[in-house]
């Protein structure tokens, strides 16, 4: 795709509200580079930022923190290990610790979490893991729908729903926004908390100018910038 | 010469992003627990995150709640951020009772679960949420928001809020579904933000500018 750099500080620069780095693939080969990548990245970056990917303790957490992350999203592990989401919680406070949730539709109205990149059963109910995780102290969910993901085709606004209304904690909906309509489907009767989107910005079929003021038309709320005035 | 601006490290959270965000604005940054050189400092700042005990216990153990008591006598500007601003007040009712600056008469206490709209709502506040002046409409001008629009956009995070027994300690206020939350207090040269400035974008930058100007 390019250089990480290159787009973390376009999209700061253009009004993006958080960055998310994620190593989908990460726990699937064992590697951990990403403290490298968020190090390089976030110098002038002054948004959360989320780092995730292959993170299997608190030390790799710590690092993670020490090069610029404000947050982590931790997938695999978690469903191996939930009481890492505790541990992170406890040492690092809850607004720092994310559950990821790679989410596959196995029924009607049910889902599965998945690990490695979406590539192995964890047995999970994704609903029942995701209220779970709130109680071991995660602070919010990154919810990604592995159907939907890479498709373009809108998020799986029924998955969002589920989760959203299950726990008290913030969900980011992930996974398959093509245009405009889908984040707003997925913000209105998905109830998300906040909308994750990349290959949507990373292949400009969308920019954040157009986002904000549809989402104002649509009384969905954003942040108004300097910028949007001017334009 | 570069405005110098001293950053307490007492060991409650991550400093890098603060000390970036004040480098990027031009200051230089002295990261310390050292009670001499916080006593001494011609700014000072209070960041932190996490529980309100363990942030006080942390500044007892350094020996610290003296010197930053007295420095505010100072009227040279302080700024807490998050639980740094909480800890300005007076006392905390997150997990019992505890004792805090007593710098801004005033408690921390826990955000209503419930929006004034009477729907249950998301706790903790996690986001980017608009600055508004509370009722008493206090100018801005020359302050730490100078320059800073109505309905700017900060980020927060947070579930506890910091709340001043007197209104005019309300410097800026923001607004989660109807529930309203002190989101800048200041009683003179003290100024306490509830939100991440060194996270809020252009916005926060401003702010950060605006404290090395004080």
């Amino acid at each position: 795709m390019g250089d990480p750099q290159v787009f973390a500080t376009q999209y700061y620069q253009a009004g993006a509200d958080e960055l998310l780095y994620i190593d989908s693939v990460a726990s699937l080969y064992q590697r951990n580079n990403l403290h490298d990548i968020v190090r390089r990245t976030v110098e002038h970056i002054f948004i959360p930022v989320t780092a995730g990917g292959g993170i299997r303790s608190v030390e790799d957490v710590r690092q993670l923190l020490r090069v610029g992350a404000d947050k982590v999203a931790i997938n695999t592990a978690a469903i191996h290990h939930p009481q890492l989401i505790t541990e992170v919680s406890r040492t690092f406070g809850s607004q720092c610790m994310v559950l990821s949730i790679q989410a596959k539709q196995i029924g009607k109205e049910h889902w599965e979490a998945y690990t490695d990149g979406g590539r192995e059963h964890s047995g999970k109910d994704v609903v029942e893991w995701a209220k779970t995780a709130e109680k071991l102290g995660a602070g919010e969910i990154l919810l990604t729908s592995i159907d939907k993901e890479g498709t373009r085709t809108g998020f799986d606004i029924e998955l969002v729903k589920a989760v959203a209304t299950s726990v008290s904690i913030p969900v980011i909906a992930s996974g398959g926004m093509g245009n405009m309509g889908h984040l707003f489907d997925v913000i209105k009767q998905g109830t998300a908390d906040a909308v994750a989107m990349a290959s949507v910005l990373h292949y400009k079929s969308c920019n954040f100018p157009m986002i904000r003021q549809a989402a104002i038309a649509e009384n969905v709320p954003v942040r108004h910038l300097r910028m949007d005035s001017s334009s | 010469m570069n405005p110098i601006v001293t950053v307490i490290d007492y060991g409650v959270g991550n400093l890098l992003s603060v000390t970036r965000a004040f480098t990027y604005c031009g200051a230089e940054v002295i990261l310390t627990d050292d009670p001499s050189i916080i006593r001494d400092a011609a700014r000072l700042v209070l960041p932190g995150v996490g529980a309100f005990a363990d942030g006080m216990f942390s500044l007892q153990q350094r020996k610290l709640v003296d010197v930053i008591q007295l420095f505010a006598k100072t009227e040279r500007p302080l700024l807490g951020i998050c639980l740094g601003m909480q800890m300005l007040m007076d006392s905390s009712e997150e997990f019992g009772f505890h004792q805090g600056l007593g710098l801004i008469s005033g408690k921390v206490i826990e955000i209503p679960k419930v929006g004034q709209n009477g729907v249950p709502h998301k706790i903790p506040h996690i986001g980017w949420n608009l600055l508004q002046k509370p009722v008493h409409q206090p100018d801005w001008q020359d302050s730490l928001l100078t320059g800073v629009t109505l309905g700017s956009a900060s980020y927060f995070v947070h579930s506890f809020m910091a709340m001043p027994d007197k209104q005019q300690h309300r410097f800026a206020d923001t607004n989660y579904n109807g529930q309203i939350i002190p989101a800048v207090i200041r009683s003179g040269n003290i100024y306490g933000c509830q939100f991440h400035p060194e996270k809020s974008g252009e916005v926060g930058l401003q702010i950060i500018k605006n404290f090395l100007m004080l």
